[in-house]
């Protein structure tokens, strides 16, 4: 049963299951995606393997990726927002190799997106599977490091370290400090922990159509938003949230409704701002789009 | 009843599971919406349906109680065979099979811990079918409002209750699924 | 004009062709056999053994070979390799009584019954750089003597036999595993010295030396040190009897600890247990006192706030596969979250910067309006 090795039709090598996981492992991890289903932003404790990839370099959402894929998938790896990041690179070519699946970088085209530290610009649609990678999942986790804590404190509800927090960053700063890895509450239950996507993408968390999944693979933790769940950044009725863009076009399509990269393109430090999501700017360029720095 | 029960899983088992996965995990991210499931055969009384979601989650890890008429030698047999959960009682259970009147009461089964509400039971409910009418669920999965022929509607409320406690539930019918999680409310 | 940098793959591609050839050396040198490594560098391969979670020396001193002598990333492979084996059962807990010792020694006692072996230790060797081997490594013969055959009682249990040291009796429930299950806190002793067993010799090392050093003393004793081969059954129920499957070489080591006790409950000396595969005493010592240090509740003693009587920090940080990994994925690009705090601390600037000039102005103002009254 588990074990079985996959006929590979153009006899590429047949020496992996598909999607590498063997069937058990699957399982296991399958029914942790469904508890995280179940109980959104509750993070799951799962069995995490040891990958043939670094911990820290995207196990948690090659392990979810690998438990979710079919071979009709078609599946886009970004990180950075970028397709052609050279840890994007070799994740996508791992399941090239072991799952034989079709790749892409079309947003619009692909039904799996595994993604690190962004959401893509183009809205996700139902029918579509964001797996975030997650370093960290506990939100709670540099306020209290232990876990036989946090966890207590998730079960009762016990937020008020985070708020706290928040609190004194406005009260040193006159602002909430956090950037990215923005915290949020889910359902009005769970306050959860993104994975480092910064403030700018923190509202595509909410209402999202498409399935969100989040694995940590070093930390042994899943855990999962349905479509349409509601997701709401902490803050405070008079410092409420704020996404936040560096103020400026995207020098090569002219987007200014995007994230951005800062970019230093000469030895005086001259810098010039693109857009983060590599897709998103090819398919403005391509439709006639152009920004300042492309003369 | 050997052959039987040698018979009837998936012919070719990552992807087979891979499908039934897929539909598994559509239905309880989006809770009232029916999915077809293929490729197991497994004996009667059990559904083609319940089969393939057996063969999908389940395993030596994960405890199952056969409630009522499921809990039958040819079953066992396939189960045994193709699966290998060790069958137990309602109290201990991972996972349980039967029909909605076979497995209430709903007391019977795990609800998990305040601390790991995931180490709760999943409930695989046979019903004589499955439409998009009945009860009316809202929460997290489902736009507005969806609508799901449910067994009954109070078990479910109290369930839906107990949130972040509580069971969850696929329901199986010939070769199709649905799904209730627990963060369902059922109006 | 501005183009964004591509050709990741590429990028990938020459960069493992680059290590390749920086792997192999100077094509003029001959290259390393694998049983050159598994003979020869056997120290390397028992640690990589260990850690790996797999006992299997050829490939271990294959992952050396691969890994340019790197024994984290050797373990590293090691470890991905062992998690796609199919698992078909459990071994029969082995039994180091039955051990054919190579060596065996014991801090406790002058001599004990079969004597003190010390067997192939660098411990009496004088640290000398050996010129010779720089030329060839010949070695004539070590003197041989009969093997002793059958069981060598351990050491502890001649204190046991007093009521001198606390009993751990056997028990029969599974231990878990943590391979197969996430690690949960609080975690039971089972669970604990699995962890350590395969975890990093230096994070391990360290910790029981903070010990000695009085973070959590525990006056640790080696009671016995014993390394050496045991067999490893498995019970086939088609046979319904147990048959042996292979040979391992285990260092074991059992070390006496500061005793417990009231006015009312006599003295006892307490244990650390530390097993590891392979020749690797290091490791096995320092698993003993880490462990004993780890025990100091059911023992009913007081946490000190030692970082080695912490099971938390000790067991989320002992694995260096995953150490190394998250420390090395700061590596990795993160120019989005840093251009969101560089936004962020900008922005903060800007608005300090704003609140002191306004501030000097005001203050600018008052001392005019002072000076005019005067
Ligand atoms: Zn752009």
């Amino acid at each position: 049963m588990s074990g079985c090795m996959r006929q590979e039709p153009d006899g590429a090598r047949a020496d992996y299951n598909f999607a590498y996981l063997d069937e058990q492992t699957k399982r296991m991890i399958r029914r942790a995606i469904l508890k995280g289903l179940a109980i959104p932003g509750y993070q799951v404790p799962f069995a995490s393997r040891e990958m043939p990839m670094p911990y820290g370099w995207g196990t948690g959402g090659v392990q979810v990726s690998a438990a979710v894929m079919v071979p009709e998938d078609r599946f886009k790896v970004i990180d950075q927002g970028a397709d052609d990041t050279t840890n994007a690179v070799s994740i996508r070519a791992f399941f090239e190799r072991t799952a034989g699946v079709a790749t892409t970088t079309r947003t619009r085209e692909a039904s799996v997106i595994q993604t690190r530290h962004r959401i893509p610009e183009e809205p996700l649609r139902e029918g579509q599977i964001l797996v975030y990678q997650v370093p960290i999942p506990e939100p709670l986790r540099f306020l209290e490091p232990r876990e036989s804590e946090t966890r207590k404190l998730h079960a009762l509800e016990d937020y008020g370290l985070m708020h706290v927090k928040l609190y004194e960053d406005i009260a040193r700063h006159g602002h909430i400090a956090t950037a990215y890895d923005y915290p949020v509450r889910v359902e009005a239950r769970y306050v959860m922990d993104p994975s480092p996507i910064p403030k700018f993408d923190t509202p595509k968390l909410a209402d999202c159509p498409a399935i969100q999944l989040f694995g940590a693979g070093r930390e042994q933790r899943i855990h999962a938003l349905p479509p349409y769940t509601r997701v709401v950044p902490l803050d405070f009725e008079d410092h409420p949230f704020e996404a936040s863009k560096p103020d400026h076009p995207c020098g090569l399509c002219g987007a200014t409704d995007s994230y951005l990269d800062e970019v230093i393109v000469d030895d005086a430090g001259g810098r010039i701002f693109v857009c983060s999501d590599t897709d998103h700017c090819e398919a403005r360029r391509d439709s006639g789009h152009v920004g300042e720095d492309t003369a | 009843m050997i052959a039987d029960a040698l018979a009837g899983g998936f012919a070719d088992p990552a992807i087979d599971a891979a499908h039934a996965f897929r539909a598994v995990m559509d239905a309880m991210a989006r809770p009232g919406t029916i999915r077809p499931v293929a490729g197991a055969e497994p004996p009667a009384p059990l559904s083609p349906a319940a089969g393939a979601v057996l063969l999908t989650l389940c395993d030596t890890d994960t405890p199952l109680h056969l409630a009522g008429s499921l809990d039958d030698a040819d079953v066992r047999a396939w189960i045994a065979f193709h699966i290998g959960a060790p069958i137990v009682g309602s109290d201990t259970c991972t996972f349980a099979c039967g029909s909605w009147a076979d497995l209430v009461p709903l007391s019977r089964y795990s609800t998990g811990t305040p601390e790991y509400p995931d180490r709760s039971a999943t409930l695989i409910v046979e019903v004589p079918e499955l439409t998009n009418d009945g009860a009316v669920l809202m929460g997290p999965g489902i736009r507005d409002r969806a609508h799901l022929s449910l067994p009954e509607k109070d078990a479910f409320r109290a369930n839906a209750r107990a949130y972040p406690l509580g069971l969850d539930f696929i329901f199986t019918s010939g070769t199709r699924i649905a799904a209730l999680p627990r963060s369902t409310e059922v109006l | 004009m501005y183009v964004a940098v591509k050709g990741g793959e590429q990028a990938i591609g020459n960069a493992h062709a680059w290590l390749a050839e920086e792997r192999r050396g100077d094509p003029a040198v001959a290259e390393l056999g694998i049983a050159q490594i598994r003979e020869q560098l056997a120290q390397a391969v028992n640690r990589v053994m260990a850690e790996g979670s797999l006992y299997d020396p050829d490939l271990a001193a294959l992952a050396i070979k691969q890994a340019r002598g790197d024994l984290i990333e050797a373990i590293f492979l090691l470890r991905a390799y062992r998690t796609t084996l199919p698992r078909f059962g459990a071994s029969r807990p082995v039994d180091t009584a039955d051990m054919a010792c190579d060596r065996r020694i014991s801090a406790t006692f002058k001599d004990v019954p079969g004597g003190q072996v010390l067997g192939p230790t660098f411990d009496y060797t004088h640290r000398l750089l050996d010129f010779k081997l720089a030329a060839e490594g010949e070695v004539p013969p070590a003197p041989e003597r009969d093997p002793a055959t059958g069981p060598v009682p351990h050491v502890t249990g001649f204190l046991n036999r007093e009521g001198l040291i606390e009993e751990e009796p056997g028990v029969d429930t599974i231990p878990p595993d943590l391979t197969r299950e996430p690690l949960e806190m609080p975690a039971g002793r089972p669970l604990r010295l699995q962890s350590l067993s395969r975890a990093d010799e230096g994070f391990v090392l360290s910790m029981a030396y903070s010990t000695q050093r009085g973070y959590a003393r525990n006056h640790a004793f080696v009671g016995e040190l014993r390394i050496g081969a045991v067999a490893v059954e498995m019970d086939v129920p088609e046979l319904g009897f147990a048959i042996e499957i292979g040979e391992i070489t285990l260092t074991e080591c059992e070390t006496v600890n500061q005793f417990t006790g009231s006015k009312s409950e006599p003295p006892q000396f307490t244990r650390g247990y530390g097993l590891v595969f392979g020749q690797t005493e290091r490791k096995a010592i320092s698993m003993a006192l880490v462990d004993r240090a780890l025990r100091w509740e059911e023992l009913g003693e007081d946490f000190e706030g030692a970082p080695a009587q912490d099971a938390e920090f000790v067991l989320s940080h002992a694995d260096n596969i995953q150490a190394t990994g998250f420390l090395e994925h700061i590596k990795l690009p993160h120019y989005v979250d840093f251009q969101a705090e560089l936004e962020l601390v900008r922005k903060l600037r800007r608005e300090a910067e704003e609140v002191r000039s306004s501030a000097l102005m005001g203050g600018l103002a008052s001392h005019d309006g002072q000076e005019a009254a005067e």
